[in-house]
């Protein structure tokens, strides 16, 4: 009894917009008052370590192609490493602010995944449609690590990058296998 | 409506900085969303239309997780976070 496509990403869609809503509360309040209790600096570390362990099973159990899983496992590798690189700056083994650079990258390799494993155009499905526009948005938004990194203080930096997760989940949701809008499988994927 | 309830209502909002309204606003705005997403699209939430629904179908309704989210955020998060921005105001 496997889930089908659209319940895993929306299962994954619930934790980026957990992800977002503590990113976003963190830029609102300040790094200050955030880590004034020691667990909220583990919070989005943690969260986006776990979404990349339980993206495994995923990449292993419920993907289709060759293609697909490697698309799944990359995200998994690059979400752990992001996750991995954020522990370590909170718990004080890593402490050049550089090492947000790390997420940067994660975001640009998960972007070009997005958009190398979708062979079709943008208007071929919404499946397709979501695929380039989660790819270019965590390419475009790769940026703001870099903004993060160079002036860790500042809002903008940080909200949009809060936000970016926020998009992300808002698309994630949007996914569906058959929709009567936008939803449409092509007779190439084995619509009658 | 009590002049007296009135001011004391406007005194304590006027007295609540920017940081702590938007942070105890985050979780029930995300509450809202999943209602008002729950209203436009009805047929996401599989309690209303049950039959030969599964499993993962009752347990990822979109509209519910994001409700959820909201009540987790507002519960679990928002309090702590509110109680620190007060305590840095004290002297």
């Amino acid at each position: 009894m496997t889930p089908r496509a659209e319940i895993v990403h929306w299962l994954f869609a619930t934790g980026f917009l957990l992800l977002g809503l503590f990113l976003l509360a963190e830029a609102v309040v300040g790094q200050e008052v955030w880590r004034k209790r020691r667990w909220r600096v583990y919070l989005w570390p943690g969260l986006a370590f776990a979404l990349g362990v339980l993206l495994w099973p995923v990449a292993v159990f419920f993907t289709s192609s060759t293609l697909h899983m490697l698309a799944h496992a990359s995200w998994a590798e690059t979400a752990m490493l992001a996750g991995t690189t954020q522990l370590a700056l909170a718990r004080g083994r890593l402490e050049s602010r550089w090492w947000t650079l790390a997420v940067s990258l994660s975001m640009l390799v998960s972007g070009a995944a997005f958009l190398i494993h979708e062979q079709n155009p943008w208007l071929f499905s919404r499946s397709a449609f979501l695929h380039h526009a989660l790819g270019w948005t965590l390419v475009v938004a790769a940026l703001f690590p870099v903004g993060q990194a160079i002036r860790p203080r500042s809002f903008a930096w940080n909200a949009g990058f809060a936000t970016t997760w926020l998009v992300m989940a808002v698309l994630l949701y949007c996914d569906r296998d058959v929709a009567p809008i936008f939803g449409h499988l092509s007779p190439l994927a084995g619509a009658r | 409506m009590d002049t007296e309830l009135v001011g004391t209502l406007e005194r304590r909002i006027a007295r609540r900085p920017l940081r702590v309204v938007v942070i105890e606003a985050l979780g029930p705005l995300t509450m809202l969303a999943g209602v008002i997403w729950a209203i436009a699209q009805p047929y996401r939430l599989v309690f209303l239309h049950p039959e030969g629904k599964g499993f993962y179908d009752w347990l990822a309704q979109p509209p519910l997780l994001v409700v959820a989210v909201g009540v987790f955020f507002a519960a679990a998060i928002a309090p702590g976070i509110v109680e620190d921005l007060r305590g840095e105001r004290r002297p």
